[in-house]
Formats: structure tokens, sequence, C-alpha cells
């Protein structure tokens, strides 16, 4: 039988975990209410981004700017949005598992993979396994802002623009619900457009002013950026949705443990009482006799 | 044809405005431009600037920070990379970043790569001076 305090100090151990995850788990809830929220504001920007840029782009053709223009992909980039910490479920563990996968699938079919990767955990997730990573970012989910988006959207056009890279695609964890994330790959650019319908029932072309190029050269890669700042918040969104869960299923589970622990404590202390019991009548029937 | 326009105004943080107005002038990349309903379509670049809105005889100005703006004959939309509404500025603070970047003006050359920095900081000190104190 096991030692009465013994038992009694990891009760009190998983107590104090259970208090950790307990608040971690609320402080979850209320950084994803707020990074919904963030979701929430950004999106009149990136539906009306993505209209003009489809209407714009539909007139203007796929030769109107190289973002638009489709190469042949032998050098693919690869943008791998994982978080800085952990304590979050299978959220990292299941994106960098897929990158990981999808690494091993298609190494025939490019020539090069360039790796960018944000946040910690893909970072060290990559480097254990030794493979190169362009270009890390860190940090970066702790407040995802604009000037984030920006860093990120000019290193992926500048590649793209150089010839770096002839395709840029996203791993992420897409924000479903609070309890659902999936991870997805998405590309980038260059820009497919939807060539169906919209443009053609358009009767008249815009005036642009200045240059229809000109204005294509400012608003592409300000859409970039509106797609990756999208990414991004959804990603925390995904991260906090994660955790809170996790964080959640651990504190049940200490509960369950320590209605476990306390049960053989009881049980435990029970037996101690039993034996002195039994040693006392024993030792007075002794004495009688 | 309708008689006034909606004039949304999106950055990506936030919806700022939308709203029916009677008049939309906006700091364009070529020049300042007005909307008045029945515009054609006009797609355009933005400048930092002020920009303002009249709705019956109340004029109302914001300061935006570049951006486009898409016209058609009944609507404005306005993404702008930021845009403070006027009760919003916060002139004291725009004071201080403009004595702040001027400053640093004075200690830069031409050909110093935070040059250009330090004057879009100033412009948009000033743009949101222009746009909050002006009442």
């Amino acid at each position: 039988m096991a030692n009465l305090r013994a038992i009694r100090k990891r009760v009190s151990s998983v107590k104090s975990t259970q208090q950790i995850t307990r608040a971690m788990k609320m402080v979850s809830a209320a950084k994803l209410r707020r990074a919904q929220d963030a979701i929430n504001a950004a999106r009149p920007y990136a539906r009306k981004m993505r209209e003009v840029v489809t209407a714009v782009a539909g007139r203007a053709g796929a030769e109107a700017h190289p973002l638009l223009t489709a190469r042949e992909a032998k050098k693919l980039a690869l943008l791998v949005v994982t978080s800085d910490r952990g304590l979050c479920g299978s959220f990292n563990s299941g994106l960098t598992r897929a990158v990981y996968r999808f690494l091993n699938e298609h190494r025939g079919e490019y020539e090069e993979i360039t790796l960018f990767v944000i946040g910690r955990k893909g970072r060290d997730f990559f480097r254990r396994r030794e493979i190169p990573i362009r270009k890390e970012y860190l940090g970066v989910l702790g407040s995802v802002s604009r000037q984030h988006a920006e860093t990120l959207a000019s290193d992926l056009v500048g590649g793209f623009l150089d010839g770096e890279f002839d395709e840029v695609q996203i791993a992420f964890n897409e924000f479903r619900s609070a309890i659902s994330q999936v991870v997805r790959f998405e590309k980038m650019f260059p820009i497919a457009l939807e060539s169906s319908g919209e443009t053609a029932g358009d009767e008249v072309d815009y005036l642009y002013e200045p240059s229809r190029e000109e204005i294509l050269a400012t608003l592409l890669p300000k859409y970039v950026q509106t797609m990756i700042l999208r990414v991004l918040l959804e990603s925390v969104a995904g991260e906090h949705g994660a955790r809170m869960t996790a964080m959640d299923s651990a504190t049940n589970n200490s509960v369950d443990m320590i209605a476990r622990l306390t049960l053989q404590m009881n049980r435990a202390r029970q037996a101690t009482i039993t034996t002195e019991l039994t040693e006392i009548v024993s030792g007075a029937e002794a004495l009688k006799g | 044809m309708a008689s006034t326009i909606r004039l949304e105004l999106v950055t990506p943080e936030r919806l700022v405005l939308s709203e029916e107005v009677d008049e939309v002038v906006a700091p364009g990349h070529e020049g300042e431009f007005g909307v008045l309903p029945g515009h054609t379509q006009f797609l355009a670049t933005l400048n930092i600037g002020v920009m303002w809105y009249r709705k019956g005889s109340g004029i109302n100005k914001l300061a935006l920070g570049g951006g486009f703006a898409e016209v058609t004959h009944d609507r404005v939309v306005v993404m702008a990379d930021t845009a403070e509404r006027a009760d919003e500025i916060d002139l004291e603070r725009a004071q201080r970043a403009r004595d702040r970047a001027e400053a640093r003006l004075k200690e830069l050359t031409m050909d110093d790569e935070t040059h250009e920095k330090a004057r879009a900081a100033l412009n948009r000190a000033l743009v949101r001076m222009a746009a909050g104190g002006g009442e």
C-alpha cells in the first residue's frame, strides 16, 4: 500500500498543476475572443481588396504584372506558420508533420523548396531535422501587426520577382472554430484569377489615376499583405483555441486524477487505522491470556 | 440616380465608417479629387493627406495614411493604410511627432536611408494636425 504522505504530496502537486492549466485556459479564452474580434475587424478590408484586385486584374490580364503571371513552377517557397509557444495540443505538431510529409512527397516535383518559418515551434522542428530554413520570424505572433505582414510580404514578393522562386505557398492552421483548426496549404501567388463571369459582366472599365499598371504595382503587394495578415490572424486565433481546448482537457484530467488519488489516500488511511486497531486488540488479548 | 453616395472607409484593422454622404474629397496621388453622386467609375491611389466628406452641411475630416479609392456612380470605397477621424486625433501627440520628425530631418542628409522615413513621419504628423485641428 502506497505511503500516505507520498499520496498527499502528489495530490497537492496535481492541484497546483490544475490551477495553472485552469488559469491558462481562461487566459486563452480571453485571448481567443480578442483574436476573433481582430479577424472580424480585418474582414471588410480584405473583402474590398479582393473585389478590387479581381476587377482590375481581370481587365488588365495576366501579363499586366509579374505577380499575376503563372510561370513554370520549378522552385517553390513555402511559408509555414506555427506558434512561438507550446502547450496547445497538436496545433504545431499537426502542421509541422504535414509540412514534413509534403516536403518528402513533393521533393521530386520541384527543383528546390525554400522554407520560410514563422514561430519558434516550427523553427525548432526543422532545425532538429536539419532542414534548412531560409528565414525565420520569431515573436511575430504575440502582437500581429501590419508591419509584420509587410515585412513578410516584401520578403516573399521580392524573392518571387527576383526569380528565386516561381510559386509561393503558405501552410497554416485555418481557424474553423475554437475547437477545430485545420491544416491548410494555400497558394498565395502568382495570384490566380477567377477568370469567369464577374469581369465580363462589367460594362465599363475604370478611369485610373495614375495608370492601371502603376495602380496594379502598388495594389498587388498590398493584396499579398492582406492575405498574409489574414493568415497570421487566423493562426493566432487557432493557437489560442487549441490551447484553450488542450488546457480544458488537462484540467478535466487533473480533476479525475485528484479523485482517484483521494480515494487511494482514504484507503491507505483506513488501512493504517485497521492495522493499528488489530494490533491493539491482539495486544490486549495477549495480556488477558 | 442616387442623390447620395455610400462612403465606406476600411483599414486593415477595422471598418472606420460606412455612411450615406453628399460629397467626398480625397487626396489622390495626382491631386485632390472630389466625388459627387453619379461620378464615373474611377480607381485611384491615395497619398498621405486629409480627406473630408460632407453630409448635409456638416463637414467631417479624416487623416489618411495613403491607400486606394474605388469610385462608382453611387459608392466610394476607400481602402486606407491608416485612417483617423478628427475626433480620434491626439493633437498634442501629433505636434510632438512633428517636432521629433523635424529635429531628425535637420540631422540627416538627403541621401540618408532614414531620410525618407523621417519625411513620411513628418508628413503624417502634419496631416493629423490639419485634420484634427482645423475645425
